[in-house]
């Protein structure tokens, strides 16, 4: 018989009964977990109840209404957003049980190792080298663009395990412990300054085969859970009117007429209308969202949001004037040791906004390859002609 | 006619200019020493000056300088911006030095030229031709009170030219460094450190009056974005070599990145968008070397269309850079940064259309 709402909220208040929520916070997390009120959509044991995924607004909201401690999912989304569904359709008993529970509650954070230097847009083409060895693999290579991973006590990795075969065939999926003797990381310094990402370098890593995700050779299966999760991610935050980027432009523009002008006038209006189409997107995307699987709609919320925040901070920069000659901080001295947790886009400047913006087209999937998704996968035209999909990885020109 | 094309010698000092800025000023040696003490080097500057006579182009012989024009020193201006080396050149060369000539200031252009002396304008680098004189600083006899914020290349200045009202009219002063307070401003363009300049009764000695010199810091401004112009064209054909370079040689998907038709569009884009901003910086630079009448004109067109042509050729280096074009150790930041702030420097590409549409009777309403 399906869990109800009633049975949900008759849980929670069980929950309340037996912990404290003011009181420990991680004992609270884990005992949410193990009474499969963390994510109820996941199966008995593993911190779900099997119930409607919908119904998770119901725990959330009671929980909330008792002021218990939630989980900062904004600190571990690679985790909970990336890794876990793909632990659970992937992973051994073993691993799920071992994992998911430090998952959820932050205990373990988590990042994802997938971007090289030469596998970028074209992801499926990396080379970080998996070797079997008895019962592990020995692996090399070197990862780039990994948030957190300064952090993160496990990583999601795809290595490739057969360079003779063509690209798509020959890769592996694994759970990786970042504590392992091999694994280096180190800051990647960005135009705006500080360095929210790493580059990590993997010399002889040894990787237990248990920690493998998935049949050996079937890693970019895996690894499409995973990515259509990160692309939904990046594009569908919740906002008001006004918020985002387009906040700062109109709240400087009724502040200070000295900045105003007929030319300029017209161009923030322009962008006003702009925000709110692509406001409105995103609250209709997360609506089909709410209750189903993500698909390449996702791209054009992405898209949208990236040419949006680029165009405002173009916009506002030059409507600054000589203010936007300057920028608040290039962390010379600090960029290696203070790590930002999360991308500030309103409480820093304009100049800030303006180099930021430049990485919301890049990050996540180009808008290039998000057009290519558009056309070929939504609009149903006919992909290029491939020069790479049935050459060995080996012999493919790099 | 306007000669839109380059002569020999000023083909041959590109070359010359490019040879010393690859051999001193490469990209990466820019980078490290904007987190410096000294953004601006010196042993550069020496050589661009008292060796190549770069300072010296418009200035006559007779004051010191090479007797060559304005056209000589948009060249220069064009290799400073492909290099984004950190130089005075704008505020010295280009704005004080049109400022001398004007004034008929010999000792001061002999100093220009041999660059013995460093000196500035001292406006905010957003200060545009055709905008309302500045009214930061004011005077009371030879007294000047007042800050003007974000003022370019006055950090190695010995001489601040400086605009200031009076109790009745506006005025221009020479002012000795020494008597200013200067506080650096973190800057977007680390390859133009700005700062603010402070007066605190400091005493200047008046170089010009009333009308004449509203007029005379319009023409100053006039010349310096005609010849911004030029940097700007140089910083957009470098970052368009950049990503022509990187198209050709970065591969995914089993073949070179420049191999896919759409990339291929927006490169041809920017290319054509550079060739257009060629044109019209040289008009610009052209009309100033034969003090056309049609300068103010030129200036504003120059300023509204390279400053986008510019930074749209930086935005796309970014972009078709992929990942790498966003991280620190990479140039494309630098020339982001340049191009983005000259798009505000003397003027936006808005105020510029604005100013054109007074000068051309396109009027509003």
């Amino acid at each position: 018989m399906a869990v109800t709402a009633d049975e949900l909220r008759e849980r929670v208040a069980q929950l309340l009964a037996d912990h404290d929520p003011a009181g420990d916070r991680l004992g609270f997390l884990r005992a949410r977990f193990d009474a499969g009120l963390a994510w109820v959509h996941f199966p008995l044991g593993l911190g779900g109840l099997d119930a409607p995924r919908e119904l998770q607004a119901v725990v959330d909201a009671e929980l909330a209404a008792a002021n218990a401690p939630d989980n900062s999912p904004h600190r571990i989304g690679i985790g909970l957003g990336m890794a876990a569904p793909t632990i659970l359709v992937h992973g051994s008993d073993e691993l799920r049980t071992r994992l998911l529970r430090p998952l959820w509650t932050g205990e373990q954070v988590w990042c994802q190792l997938f971007s090289e230097p030469g596998a970028g847009s074209d992801l499926a083409g990396l080379g970080t080298r998996a070797v079997r060895d008895g019962d592990d693999w020995v692996v090399n290579g070197q990862k780039v663009w990994t948030s957190m991973a300064h952090e993160a006590r496990w990583a999601i990795l795809v290595t490739r395990t057969d360079p003779t075969v063509p690209k798509h065939a020959g890769m592996t999926y694994f759970v990786c412990d970042m504590t392992a003797p091999g694994v280096e990381v180190r800051p990647l310094r960005q135009l705006t300054g500080e360095a929210e990402f790493n580059e990590v370098f993997l010399d002889d890593v040894r990787i237990p085969d248990s920690q493998r995700l998935g049949d050996v050779g079937n890693g970019w299966r895996v690894a499409q859970t995973t990515l259509m999760n990160e692309r939904v991610a990046i594009g569908g935050g919740s906002t008001p009117r006004e918020a985002g980027t387009i906040a700062a432009v109109t709240s400087a523009w009724r502040n200070r007429p000295e900045l105003r002008s007929p030319g300029a006038h017209d161009e923030l209006l322009r962008l006003w209308i702009d925000a709110e189409a692509t406001r409105l997107t995103g609250q209709r995307l997360r609506q089909q969202l709410a209750a189903g699987a993500p698909g390449p709609e996702g791209s054009a919320a992405k898209l949208a949001f990236a040419k949006l925040n680029q165009d405002v901070s173009g916009f506002e920069l030059e409507l600054l004037g000589v203010d936007g000659l300057g920028y608040d901080d290039w962390s010379s001295d600090s960029w290696s040791t203070e790590r930002p947790t999360e991308v500030d886009f309103l409480g820093r400047s304009a100049g800030y906004r303006y180099l930021r913006a430049k990485g919301n087209s890049i990050e996540g999937g180009t808008s290039e390859i998000l057009r290519n998704i558009i056309s070929e996968r939504v609009l149903m035209l006919p992909g290029e002609p491939r020069t790479d999909k049935d050459v060995a990885w080996k012999d493919l020109p790099k | 006619m306007s000669d839109l094309l380059y002569s020999d010698v000023e083909e041959s000092l590109r070359s010359s200019v490019r040879d010393l800025l690859t051999d001193r000023a490469d990209w990466a040696s820019v980078l490290t020493r904007t987190e410096t003490e000294e953004p601006y080097d010196p042993a550069l500057w020496s050589a661009l000056t008292s060796d190549l006579g770069l300072t010296g182009l418009p200035i006559t012989e007779a004051d010191g300088g090479q007797g060559a024009s304005w056209r000589e020193t948009a060249v220069v201006a064009e290799e400073l911006g492909r290099s984004v080396a950190a130089t005075p050149y704008l505020g010295s060369a280009v704005l004080a030095t049109a400022l001398a000539i004007r004034l008929g200031d010999s000792d001061l252009l002999r100093g220009l030229a041999t660059g013995e002396q460093t000196a500035t304008l001292a406006v905010s680098l957003s200060q545009a031709p055709g905008s309302a004189f500045p009214v930061a600083v004011r005077h009371d006899g030879a007294a000047l009170t007042g800050t003007i914020r974000s003022v370019a290349d006055a950090f190695v200045a010995d001489t601040l030219l400086v605009p200031s009202m009076g109790p009745t009219e506006p005025a221009l002063f020479r002012v000795d460094v020494s008597s200013a307070q200067l506080t650096p401003v973190v800057s977007l363009d680390l390859t133009r450190p700005l700062v603010d300049v402070s007066f605190d009764a400091a005493t200047g000695e008046q170089i010009e009056s009333g009308h004449a010199a509203a007029q005379l810091l319009d023409a100053a401004l006039t010349t310096g974005a005609a010849i911004l112009a030029s940097e700007q064209l140089g910083a957009a054909q470098r970052c368009l070599d950049l990503t022509v370079e990187y198209l050709k040689t970065r591969h995914q998907f089993g073949r070179p990145i420049g191999s896919f038709q759409a990339l291929k569009h927006r490169v041809a884009d920017v290319w054509a968008g550079v060739t257009q901003a060629r044109a019209v910086a040289r008009y610009a630079a052209d009309c100033l070397a034969r003090d056309d009448p049609d300068a103010s004109v030129a200036a504003s067109l120059a300023q509204a269309y390279c400053g986008p042509v510019a930074v749209k050729a930086a935005e796309e280096c970014v972009q078709l850079h992929g990942g790498i074009g966003f991280t620190w150790e990479h140039p494309v930041h630098l020339y982001l940064k340049r191009a983005k702030a000259d798009a505000i420097a003397l003027g936006t590409a808005r105020a510029h259309r604005a100013r054109l549409g007074g000068l051309l009777d396109l009027p509003t309403s």
